[in-house]
């Protein structure tokens, strides 16, 4: 019973739908913690943490460094609404090479031009609050903390304009924050 | 009842303990845990009510054609929503659940009321203080509060003393039920109930000291005295209190959803070893959870990563789908037991619908298991987590494992425990028929239009989409349908205030020895004999089919979403 205390011997073994359910049941979550391994090792898309300490004023020189190196043009935004960022220089990082973009608020700054099907490794961090990278239309999301050189390794597959959009809660222009990512 | 031996002395049934016997289930009330219940279970329902209207709020203003509190506003009432439901709602019900659990079904009276009062106090301060330095403007910080964000000092010590009230509370339940083993109360083994309690009170003792690792330094460090504690070593320890928290909900839920099926329909666990198991699972495996929050984070190895959400994630997990087919299956052979046997449904169609407490059960059941398990899951799938972190997809989950599932089925324990507690019967029955289906469709469509919006690219926790100037007429649809159903939720919970208060105040009353009113039972057919079918073990037909049909959703969803995942740009 539910609500009294049990007085006989209550242990018995599962038995007939139960067992077949407990059986079905386990089966699956074996299933599901073997795809993880799987496409660690045969997938495309990982999120491996790869991250190294840095302070955040190495991190805006690190990243104006990459920006003065490989400029090759000018960003202008014509969402109205999106006043925060009317400007954005940007920078077209080697194939194969480091790329850098720095969080704060409220803007992702510099803005990239990428070659589809070449590998890059994006530098990301945050110089004030911890902010969350999300690549729009594609959704696909990091998380970005001051104090940490996030490094993903990325091969874009498909032409186009892409947003970056701010998913983590960074103050009152949060909703506002936004970068351009193009690939030619 | 069992009778004491007269040595006992916390049993209430030794000579000078104030207690009384309940006219309707023939069960004893300790006095004194009765008067902590009322009061944990009325403070939880006003924050309920708070948190409620907060949510009304968000959901007009995240329903874009609306979009109606200005920015600041969004974020304050958003953190406001966040502390009050997930907080201060739930954690108030559950010490009135934990004080029920270790006094009524055990025979037992309640440990210490100086004890209580203690808890109960700390609890309503921090509560209060937590409530009034948000609207104040001071912590517009998120329920989360990421560190380097950082607000008034008051904010993290209301927490810290809604912490430690809730752990005085969680002690006081433990030593009810130590001294009412000691003084043989009761003789054998705790009822589930008082055991799923129990699982719920040792992870609470585990969440909460996470919640004072964190937010003691936090809080220091917000008074200037030490310095700020690491970004990542917060998010850590801070989801120990934060995905753990939500699995003492899980652990009061089910054994709500035992106790509720038993009250109702005589249903009882179909094999109490299995189902303690469960529970047990629960405890040794759910803190791993934790660790779906870190999933896109940097310095967080996939290793670990891998570990603690699969290998034993999914232990927890498992227990999850036992408990989602011994319920049914307890439902199932209970009712066939009463004689509705007919075809592999036909004891579903026989079942009490117009019971609001049944349909609130059933409800929570099918939306924590359909829409909140299969989700959760596969987002806490460390690769997929990827396309899902913190979109609308991940409060698309919770809202129906919290609400669907917890608040739904705390809603449903209420309509049983107001009479039996407060000893007045219902207002306007009628009414109450129909505020489960009326709550649980609005969160449904609330779920869906996050969850589809969170699939497009939608983020949670943002004041507006319009400004990035990327999201299509689809996606405003999808936060149309969020609205629609945050305000078809709104009035449920409405409802549910409005019938809870006003029964406390114009209910009949219920003198002693009187019966409350019957919500609805169905009656055991001719020629049905309880106990039956306790041995035949493939007597549970439907529910066995049931539990496949949810497999089969679950792998659909599973892989479909590793079908989006593939999609979107090679990464590492």
């Amino acid at each position: 019973m539910s609500l009294r205390p049990l007085t006989t011997p209550w242990f018995h073994a599962p038995a007939g739908h139960e067992k077949l359910w407990l059986g079905l049941a386990l089966l699956w979550c074996f299933v599901m913690s073997l795809m993880m391994p799987y496409w660690h090792f045969r997938g495309k898309q990982n999120s491996t943490g790869e991250a190294y300490a840095v302070t955040p004023a190495d991190f805006l020189a690190r990243t104006e460094k990459f920006v003065e190196a490989n400029r090759v043009g000018t960003f202008r935004n014509t969402v109205e609404a999106n006043a925060l960022v009317p400007e954005l220089p940007i920078a077209e990082p080697p194939p194969g090479g480091d790329a850098y973009i720095t969080g704060r608020m409220w803007q992702w700054w510099p803005a990239l031009r990428l070659r589809v099907g070449e590998t890059y490794r994006l530098h990301l961090s945050a110089l004030d609050l911890q902010h969350g990278f999300s690549l729009q239309p594609l959704n696909m999301n990091f998380q970005v903390l001051p104090g940490y050189d996030h490094v993903l390794t990325i091969t874009p597959t498909s032409k186009g304009e892409f947003t970056i959009v701010c998913n983590e809660f960074c103050g009152i222009g949060h909703h506002a924050m936004t970068g351009k990512i193009f690939v030619e | 009842m069992t009778t004491a031996p007269a040595s006992s002395s916390h049993a209430l049934t030794a000579p000078g303990v104030p207690g009384r016997v309940c006219g309707t289930t023939g069960l004893s009330v300790c006095l004194d845990a009765q008067r902590f219940i009322k009061l944990n279970a009325v403070v939880g329902i006003v924050f309920l009510l708070l948190g409620g209207i907060a949510a009304l709020l968000l959901a007009l203003t995240r329903w874009q054609t609306v979009h109606l509190l200005p920015a600041d506003w969004f974020y304050r009432i958003l953190t406001f929503h966040g502390i009050n439901m997930l907080i201060l709602w739930i954690l108030f019900f559950e010490v009135a659940i934990l004080y029920f659990a270790c006094t009524t079904p055990l025979n037992a009276r309640l440990f210490s009321r100086k004890v209580a009062w203690v808890s109960f106090g700390m609890m309503l301060t921090g509560g209060v203080m937590v409530d009034y330095i948000i609207l104040a403007g001071q912590a517009d910080v998120m329920m989360t509060s990421y560190l380097p964000l950082l607000a008034h000092p008051l904010f993290y010590l209301g927490i810290i003393l809604v912490a430690v009230g809730t752990l005085i509370g969680v002690f006081n339940f433990f030593a009810t039920l130590y001294v009412a083993k000691r003084d043989q109360a009761y003789t054998g083994s705790v009822p589930i109930v008082t055991f799923g309690a129990t699982a719920a009170a040792i992870i609470a003792v585990v969440t909460l000291l996470h919640g004072a690792i964190v937010m003691i330094p936090t809080f220091t460090y917000s008074m200037g005295w030490t310095p700020q504690p690491d970004p990542a070593w917060y998010r850590l320890i801070w989801w120990g209190l934060g995905h753990q928290s939500q699995q003492v909900n899980v652990c009061a839920m089910v054994s709500v959803w035992y106790l509720l099926s038993h009250v109702i329909l005589g249903a009882r666990p179909v094999n109490e070893a299995v189902c303690r198991t469960a529970f047990v699972l629960y405890i040794l495996f759910i803190n791993l959870a934790s660790a779906h929050h870190l999933l896109v984070d940097p310095g967080v190895g996939a290793t670990w990563k891998i570990w603690n959400t699969s290998y034993a994630m999914y232990l927890a997990v498992l227990a999850s789908m036992i408990h989602g087919f011994t319920v049914p299956a307890g439902i199932e052979i209970a009712m066939r037991e009463k004689g509705y046997t007919r075809g592999i449904f036909g004891w579903v169609t026989a079942l009490p619908w117009k019971n609001p407490a049944l349909s609130a059960t059933v409800l929570s059941v099918i939306i924590f298991g359909f829409l909140g398990g299969i989700t959760g899951v596969t987002l806490g799938t460390q690769q997929i987590n990827i396309i899902a972190h913190n979109t609308l997809r991940i409060p698309g989950h919770f809202h129906v494992t919290v609400v669907g599932g917890t608040s739904l089925a705390f809603m449903g324990l209420a309509y049983y425990v107001i009479p039996l507690i407060f000893q007045r019967d219902f207002i306007l029955r009628g009414v109450a028929r129909w505020q489960p289906w009326l709550f649980g469709l609005g969160i449904t469509l609330m779920s869906f239009g996050m969850s589809f919006a969170g699939s497009m690219g939608v983020s949670r926790r943002s004041w507006d989409i319009d400004a990035q100037g990327i999201y299509g007429p689809a996606a405003h649809l999808w936060l149309g349908v969020l609205g629609i159903g945050g305000v078809l939720a709104f009035l449920g919970l409405l409802t549910f205030v409005l019938l809870c208060v006003g029964t406390l105040f114009f209910g009949r009353k219920i003198g002693a020895g009187t019966a409350m009113s019957d919500w609805g039972t169905p009656p055991a057919l001719a020629g049905s004999a309880a106990g039956s079918l306790a041995q035949d073990h493939y007597a549970t037909k439907g529910t066995i089919v049931l539990t496949i049909l949810f497999l089969a959703c679950f792998a659909v969803y599973y892989f479909a979403n590793w079908k989006a995942l593939a999609d979107v740009w090679p990464v590492r």
